[in-house]
């Protein structure tokens, strides 16, 4: 199998996100970075496939020369090749970097043939526009479903697993296909001293692209109001299940 | 028009079709343009009805032999050739798995700009649009020049409310989709869980690192079934395999929106802040009085979970036993 995953360089989940002064940017000056967490679970999802089908997995990233660092990691946990589309400054809007990753892979493939499967993560953990993969794909003329929990390949064909309010649904696409991945499909690897060491010598590839703009444009990024607190604290032991369950019986829970 | 898509499953209206037209009711007000809907793949009069009952004066009813099922690329074409018939003035959905897909695919059909996860909408020469970066964690205010604004607002970002009896008129619509869109249909369902989930509950109890372990969840189990809710848990334990990622809160997990969320060793970090804030009230228990969670609850009990947990439980049990019947007093004569 030949899968294509795109992955995106991101300050890493947890941490309180501040804005640069300007508010066009967030201040990286405290944060550590990561590929996003739908797509570092698509990743470990087509490191999967690799090994139980065999072929070869390449990570492919927008991003300023720093996301070198997210594709030698993609590296350190399996994939074999890495494609950086370089940037200067601000990120771009979906329709560009949709168009940007069309090409990319129109190219890829006119090269090495064609990707039996392309993998995205639903939403990227910050800009969160969830629809470059399916965009993607419909230009392609390829198949999509977002929110993917589970894989099976079959032969021809992929069968995938969307989580719904109490079970899930079943689809079943033939292949090349477009999937949006979503954290849950498997807990990702971390990297072996072998992998790590191996990722360092990999050569990346970087691919000059662009697009005109779409028509979503950044004005800034500021954070939400705080709603101020007036936390109430019932007590600081378990003798405060009394207020606790008065609490639960007035809101009529109980 | 302003053009709001229904998202529906099996005969039932999703929650997210109500915000969604909650949503729109200013934004078409503001517009001054009637508020129609889109129901794709369904004629039924009881989500006609709904559609009315939440401010629709017209459904557009989309109906084709392919569209029996829910597909992304079926859904999303019929959308775009609805909306080059109706010529909406802007198309709004609900930022649901189903909601951004389908809008996706048709904003990439028309090759039109899609905005999504958006809180706040005013139209304008541009529109101005403050939408959710990072769950809601932070906001972005954006531009959009697009011919027909294609939208989604945030998952609870308001709560539904009708307008009252409103009889919608429907206008039927017969796409021409491709055959060959069926690829992507759904093929089938499977329920594992029947009745309360964590998306419905109308009580969550949350456990996070605290909890110690895989089976420390068994006290918060316990709790959840007195109260008729369910189990959830921050990123850290599913991370830690504790719990499944179905049971995640945050982020990248499930948006609840209870009507208290009993937090119990959870730290509150933003991942998981942002898949709790739609929670109606929040009670933290938590040893560390600092904690981001605490400073955001409405109630904080500051202690072991592992001991104010079942003492709630017992608590909760104590009430509920039938009282023992009063002493009578002819037993207590003489005494």
């Amino acid at each position: 199998m030949k899968i294509l995953v795109c992955i995106k360089r991101v300050p890493a989940p947890g941490a309180r996100i501040n804005v640069s002064p300007d508010g066009l940017a967030v201040d990286s000056t405290q944060l550590g970075f990561a590929i996003s967490p739908h797509e570092e679970c698509a990743l470990e999802g087509a490191v999967q496939l690799v090994e139980q089908h065999g072929g070869e997995v390449t990570a492919l990233t927008i991003g300023s020369g720093e996301a070198e660092e997210q594709l030698r990691y993609a590296a350190s946990v399996g994939a074999h090749a890495g494609v950086l589309i370089p940037i200067d400054g601000s990120p771009w809007d979906p329709q560009r970097t949709a168009k940007v990753i069309i090409e990319a892979v129109r190219l890829l493939e006119t090269e090495g043939g064609m990707f039996d499967l392309v993998m995205f993560g639903n939403e990227s953990a910050d800009s969160g526009g969830s629809q470059v993969g399916v965009r993607v794909a419909h230009a392609l003329g390829r198949p999509v479903v977002n929110g993917i929990k589970g894989i099976d390949i079959g032969d021809q064909s992929v069968t995938l697993r969307r989580e719904i309010d109490g079970g899930f649904e079943v689809y079943q696409l033939p292949q090349p296909a477009v999937i949006g991945v979503k954290e849950g499909l498997n807990l990702p690897r971390y990297p072996t001293m072998k992998g790590r060491l191996a990722s360092k010598k990999i050569e990346l590839r970087h691919l000059v692209l662009d697009a005109e703009p779409g028509g979503q444009a950044l004005v800034k990024l500021h954070r939400p109001l705080e709603v101020a607190s007036n936390t109430v604290i019932l007590g600081e032991s378990s003798e405060s299940a009394v207020a606790v369950v008065d609490i639960l019986e007035e809101l009529g829970v109980l | 028009m302003l053009l709001v898509v229904l998202e529906h499953d099996r005969g039932e209206m999703a929650e997210a079709a109500r915000e969604a037209l909650t949503f729109a009711r200013p934004l078409a007000a503001a517009l001054g343009v009637e508020l129609h809907a889109a129901l794709i793949g369904s004629s039924d009069s009881n989500l006609v009805a709904e559609a009315g009952r939440h401010g629709a004066e017209t459904v557009h009813v989309v109906r084709h032999e392919i569209l029996s099922e829910y597909g992304p690329e079926a859904v999303g074409s019929a959308l775009a050739e609805l909306i080059d018939e109706v010529d909406p003035t802007a198309v709004l959905a609900c930022a649901t798995d189903r909601g951004n897909e389908t809008m996706a695919f048709a904003a990439s059909c028309l090759d039109m700009p899609l905005v999504t996860n958006c809180v706040e909408v005013v139209p304008g020469d541009p529109w101005e649009i403050t939408r959710m970066q990072w769950g809601g964690s932070l906001l972005e205010d954006v531009t959009l020049v697009s011919a027909r604004p294609l939208l989604t607002c945030g998952l609870h970002v308001v709560a539904s409310e009708p307008v009252g009896p409103v009889e919608a008129a429907v206008e039927e619509f017969q796409p021409d989709l491709d055959e060959s869109l069926a690829r992507s249909i759904l093929r089938d369902r499977v329920v594992l869980t029947q009745g309360v989930t964590l998306p419905t509950a109308q009580v969550v109890c949350g456990g996070g690192r605290g909890v110690g372990s895989a089976d420390g969840f068994a006290i918060l189990d316990e709790l959840a079934g007195e109260l008729g809710g369910v189990v959830g848990c921050s990123r850290a334990v599913t991370n830690l395999g504790w719990r499944p990622h179905k049971d995640q809160v945050g982020q990248t997990g499930t948006r609840i929106a209870p009507e208290v969320y009993i937090a119990s060793g959870i730290s509150g970090a933003i991942q998981h802040w942002v898949g709790a804030m739609a929670s109606q009230h929040i009670l933290a228990i938590n040893t560390d009085r600092e904690a981001n969670i605490v400073a955001k609850a409405d109630w904080a009990v500051i202690a072991d979970l592992h001991e104010v947990i079942p003492a709630i439980t017992a608590e909760i049990r104590r009430r509920r036993r039938p009282r023992p019947p009063s002493p009578s007093p002819n037993r207590n004569q003489g005494a």
